[in-house]
């Protein structure tokens, strides 16, 4: 028997709840990828001094679940006196950490952005050779060429790697329900306790997500085709007139 | 003019010297080819001229501007001033065996991207200088395609364009051939030899002996990372001097 008063009376629950869950991963990603992108480059620093500390970042980020990320640091910080003291000092920076919606946005992005740079530090690394010395026998300087060569051929290898990682963004902000966060998965669980039908409730909420995941595939497929053009077959070419 | 001096080049990887000492001087539409057998040291000794290798010992002058050096911590030539080497390799274009164009480019924005972003050429005159140089060679109705989907000959004429369009003071070929399909081969040539009847500067490593023969100034014969021989083509080719030179060349002409 499917509980359809679910769907009539808590749709604008879900509505609140998916556009807090839209929000955390636009925002999110966003954060990520401009932390991603000059990371990315020092990761593939030759020296090491430069390149160990991003390791470090994306090692940790990478080897640890996000909600333990997200718990420590909701959680885990408040437990200290000096960050107590910025709080009572109103220091507006320390303050993100004692809002649940800060604590998730910078766990998040933090998360998404160590992920991101080892996919951009990836197509980075596979970036051939013979591009490179093309970019140096014409004189460019080194930031030149990462901003002519490098970068704009690195970010379009990357894009199919990035989907994916979008796509596990947008599930992942569901753990933001974990503290006291009302995103999608937060409003399903809401009205599994107002309306004692886990199912309707639970299903609603996963064909929302994966309506979402589905319109995100279909965009990447466009900017697939529309930045990755040289590495697809060929079209016909038009006779010329 | 001189466009070009290379003098007393040394290069070394480890123990192993590949170049002993080379010179090497074009004037303005001088076609200097390098000829000689894989490991002679003839592609290490190009690219050391625009330093996509460091040299240890040497001296390189670019349109009468003398790279300047000085020697590193340990002890191998460095260049003094990263800027002044930027300046001096767009006097020297580079053509590479393998094309090197830049994948994510079409063919137009392939050549007008150094002018535009090195040179600073604005952007309507050097759309106007690559149409005019695909034209040159052939390939402007492919300006709006990206290299992958071209053949190896047409991305080879699509990187002289790109190289043309720096208006350099000398061409630099690497073997621009040898990666081609025999059947392609005919079209960069024909692109090659048309530069050299404008009287540009060109200095190329090549193993096509008839371009060399027919089109070159000067042809030099690199052995074991020194100059063996060296002068006009018809003396080289005609009455080669060395044994080396005489079994490489019966090896070479067929």
């Amino acid at each position: 028997m499917i509980e359809w008063s679910l769907f009539t009376e808590s749709w604008p629950a879900y509505a609140s709840g998916l556009w807090l869950t839209l929000q955390l991963t636009a925002l999110a990603l966003i954060a990520g990828l401009v932390l991603a992108i000059p990371l990315a480059v020092l990761r593939v620093s030759p020296n090491r001094w430069v390149s160990g500390p991003v390791w470090a970042y994306s090692y940790f980020f990478r080897g640890t679940p996000m909600l333990v990320q997200l718990l420590l640091m909701y959680y885990g910080l408040g437990q200290f006196e000096w960050i107590q003291g910025q709080w009572d000092a109103g220091s507006r920076f320390w303050l993100i950490f004692r809002d649940p919606y800060g604590c998730a946005l910078v766990t998040f992005a933090l998360n998404t952005g160590a992920y991101t740079t080892e996919i951009l530090a990836g197509a980075l690394r596979a970036m051939p050779h013979g591009e490179i010395e093309a970019a140096r026998a014409c004189g460019m300087s080194r930031f030149t060429m990462l901003r002519r060569i490098l970068l704009p051929g690195a970010l379009r290898r990357a894009l199919p790697a990035y989907s994916n990682e979008i796509i596990f963004m947008l599930h992942g902000t569901s753990i933001a329900s974990t503290v006291t966060l009302i995103d999608l998965t937060g409003a399903a669980r809401n009205a599994y306790s107002q309306f004692f039908a886990p199912f309707e409730a639970f299903i609603f909420a996963g064909l929302i997500y994966l309506a979402i995941t589905f319109a995100l595939v279909g965009l990447f497929r466009i900017a697939e085709r529309r930045w990755l053009a040289h590495l697809q077959p060929r079209k016909p070419l038009r006779k010329a007139a | 003019m001189t466009q070009l001096t290379v003098e007393d080049l040394h290069k070394r990887y480890g123990d192993h010297e590949v170049l002993k000492g080379v010179s090497l001087s074009a004037e303005a539409g001088d076609v200097i080819t390098i000829i000689g057998s894989s490991g002679s040291g003839k592609s290490t000794f190009l690219r050391c001229i625009n330093f996509l290798e460091q040299p240890d010992a040497g001296r390189i002058t670019v349109a009468g501007e003398e790279i300047r050096l000085v020697k590193g911590k340990d002890g191998h030539l460095q260049v003094a001033d990263a800027k002044q080497l930027q300046r001096l390799r767009t006097r020297l274009a580079m053509v590479f065996q393998h094309f090197n164009l830049w994948a994510h480019m079409t063919v137009l924005e392939n050549v007008i991207e150094a002018p535009v972003h090195v040179l600073g050429v604005p952007k309507k005159e050097a759309l106007e200088r690559a149409m005019a140089y695909l034209d040159k060679v052939g390939i402007s109705r492919f300006k709006d395609s990206y290299p992958a989907h071209l053949s190896g000959g047409q991305q080879q004429r699509v990187a002289i364009a790109r190289a043309l369009a720096m208006e350099p003071a000398v061409l630099l070929f690497d073997e621009p051939t040898s990666a081609l399909d025999p059947e392609l081969v005919g079209e960069v040539l024909k692109v090659m030899r048309g530069l050299a009847e404008e009287g540009r500067t060109m200095v190329v490593v090549t193993h096509e002996m008839g371009f060399a023969r027919e089109v070159s100034s000067q042809v030099m014969f690199l052995h074991q990372g020194l100059a063996e021989e060296s002068g006009p083509p018809a003396q080289v080719f005609g009455q080669p001097k060395s044994e080396r030179l005489r079994q490489f060349l019966s090896g070479n002409l067929k």
